[in-house]
């Protein structure tokens, strides 16, 4: 099957200082892949590569085989909750509806149309009381949630999620890994940044590991080793135990995660 | 048409001309770049008067209107080097080529009609005498800028009002969706170069600035819808332009100037008497949460050590405030305004919570 993306040999640059180093990655169809590594890392800079918000120094993006520009309508992108101004006059309704822009086009204005679509929207990620809101008034989580619901009214085929669980509560992280379930159940490909490296084995089944250049990317069980971690955050990272067993397993190696120094 | 009637008029489109892209300026963080360029502009006429040698070619606004988008990408340029920041380099930028024309104007036009006063307050007294006739059309030319110039802002916003919102909101998002950024960002750029033109040639340069900044600002803080704080500025900023014109005339001062202070009036006014967001508003909400705190932090003592052995002594008006370390005068208050809630009933100096006094405090040791 073909991949939902694929990256080959892209390097980012600033200057001669590269932040991300002739990488190649595959996530295929209908998965859940995490993006994980230290800070500056360039997690953020590999989503805004592909979707060429960030010029590349080489390398190219595929989307099922096309490039991004061909491919727009079936991409979605979720950025950091703090890259926007949330005092913004607006309601939280409006702000859903913006992911249907795309697919209005320049100069058409959002309809009644849309305004169902991000209803429902609003409905799945259980922020359908607050429509009319003014968005200032939401809390971290609830912020995280209109931002996702604006993605899935994109209606794409794969979605780019920059740290959706950054400084969540625990009821907004349940909410949202649901709802990654529930795209990946409808054949979406998901792929997100993540901080945290002891959901990783629940939540996602693919992953990724870097730090400028990619340490390893495939399914979990494979690749979310002890081993791959530490090639991945070097000697800041703590492991428990692991003289028991040095063939630590993906489960395993939850458990002996202690955390990572960021 | 009167002439009263007609400097109104080039006020009042002049001022809704503004006040429109200004919106975008102030959310977008860009407020002195209306500043910058509605000085800059300057440049453009003055070099296209030095190539046409006519003070009514077009092409002195085309000139005027390059020099406003140049100025935006100076300052863009210099802030992506990381070297200085945004406000140092509109700083830098603004002034350097404002004197340029200030230099270029006084050392060879000193005899044409462009002189620096009339720049930075305009002339709109003057602005009738000088008209347009055109069949059976009699205007005054800055009437028929300003209107023109509100009519393509206005037609600008109408078709572009969600690329603008969702630029202005997020621009990664827009960059993603296929709403060049950039594309807006120039754009804006070029309508707040246009409006400076059309409308500094009538007003002047420093109430281009008062127009564009202080009636979005102000609206800002009167409403959380976007489409309100457009329809809100335009008002605000019409309002302060009549207003300005009139105190003008009473006290026979500056027109520009009174207009540009009425501005300044409305933003205070909004600051202060805002509904949600004024310092009033503000300071009532404070003071009310402190009161209504107080009580419940009350209630939670009385809570906590009703039915104890030490009750009577915790309990009493007396001791109140020695227990809580509160000034007499503000446990006092606490306790009268308990008591008026019907949270505390008094029995003689020993306080005693009510049903409702009781729930509260629950509530309260439970956040």
């Amino acid at each position: 099957m073909q991949p939902a993306l694929a990256i080959t040999d892209l390097t980012v640059a600033y200057h001669d200082k590269p932040v991300l180093w002739d990488v190649d990655l595959e996530v295929p169809a209908s998965t859940l892949m995490a993006i994980v590594g230290p800070n500056g890392a360039g997690k953020t800079t590999l989503i805004k590569a592909a979707l060429g918000l960030v010029r590349p120094a080489a390398g190219q993006t595929l989307f099922y085989g096309r490039p991004y520009r061909e491919q727009r309508r079936l991409v979605g992108y979720v950025p950091q909750r703090g890259s926007v101004d949330w005092d913004f006059p607006t309601s939280v309704l409006d702000v859903v509806m913006m992911g249907r822009y795309g697919s209005l086009g320049w100069f058409r204005r959002p309809g009644k149309a849309e305004r169902q679509h991000a209803l429902a929207a609003l409905e799945k990620v259980r922020m359908a009381d607050f429509a009319t809101r003014q968005i200032s008034q939401l809390s971290g989580g609830q912020q995280q949630r209109v931002f996702l619901a604006r993605a899935l009214v994109q209606d794409a085929q794969i979605y780019f999620m920059d740290e959706p669980f950054q400084g969540v509560d625990a009821v907004t992280e349940r909410a949202i890994i649901d709802l990654l379930r529930d795209l990946r159940a409808n054949g979406k490909t998901v792929i997100v940044v993540h901080h945290d490296l002891q959901t990783v084995p629940e939540y996602f089944d693919q992953v990724c590991l870097i730090n400028v250049r990619r340490i390893a990317s495939g399914p979990v069980a494979e690749v979310f080793t002890e081993a791959n971690l530490r090639a991945t955050y070097g000697g800041r990272i703590a492991f428990l135990g692991h003289a028991e067993d040095d063939e630590a397993t993906p489960s395993r190696t939850e458990g002996m995660l202690k955390g990572v120094a960021d | 048409m009167s002439s009263t009637m007609e400097v109104q008029l080039i006020a009042i489109v002049v001022a809704a001309a503004c006040a429109l892209p200004g919106v975008f300026l102030v959310l977008r963080r860009m407020a002195m770049m209306s500043d910058a360029i509605s000085h800059t502009v300057l440049l453009g006429i003055v070099l296209g008067y030095f190539v046409t040698r006519d003070l009514a070619s077009p092409l002195l606004f085309v000139g005027a209107v390059a020099t406003g988008v140049l100025t935006v990408s100076l300052v863009e340029m210099l802030t992506r080097t990381n070297l200085i920041k945004e406000d140092a380099a509109i700083g830098l930028v603004f002034p350097v080529l404002f004197s340029i024309a200030v230099i270029l104007i006084s050392r060879y036009a000193g005899n044409v009609h462009l002189d620096t006063d009339a720049v930075l307050l305009g002339e709109l007294a003057f602005a009738p005498f000088d008209r347009i006739t055109w069949g059976w059309l009699d205007l005054p030319r800055a009437l028929l800028i300003g209107s023109i110039t509100l009519v393509l802002n206005l037609l600008l916003i109408v078709l572009l009002y969600k690329e603008l919102k969702l630029a202005t909101f997020d621009v990664g998002l827009a960059a993603t969706l296929g709403f060049s950024p950039v594309l807006v960002h120039y754009g804006l750029m070029t309508v707040v170069s246009i409006t400076a033109v059309g409308a500094f040639d009538a007003v002047g340069s420093i109430l281009v600035v008062a127009l564009m900044v202080a009636p979005p600002a102000a609206a800002y803080l009167l409403t959380d819808r976007l489409s309100r704080m457009l329809g809100l500025s335009v008002v605000i900023a019409v309002l302060s332009a009549v207003l300005g014109y009139w105190f003008a005339r009473w006290f026979n001062v500056a027109i520009a100037g009174s207009m540009a202070m009425m501005t300044g009036v409305a933003f205070l006014l909004a600051f202060l008497f805002a509904p949600a967001r004024g310092i009033v508003a503000l300071g009532v909400r404070r003071s009310r949460q402190r009161w209504e705190f107080a009580q419940q932090m009350l209630t939670l003592h009385l809570l906590n050590h009703e039915g104890t052995a030490e009750a009577d002594d915790e309990c009493s008006r007396n001791h109140l405030s020695h227990h809580l370390r509160w000034q007499p005068r503000f446990a006092a208050t606490v306790i009268r305004l308990a008591e008026q809630g019907g949270l505390i009933q008094c029995d003689g100096m020993r306080l005693m919570l009510t049903d409702q006094g009781r729930r509260l405090a629950q509530e309260a040791s439970l956040r």
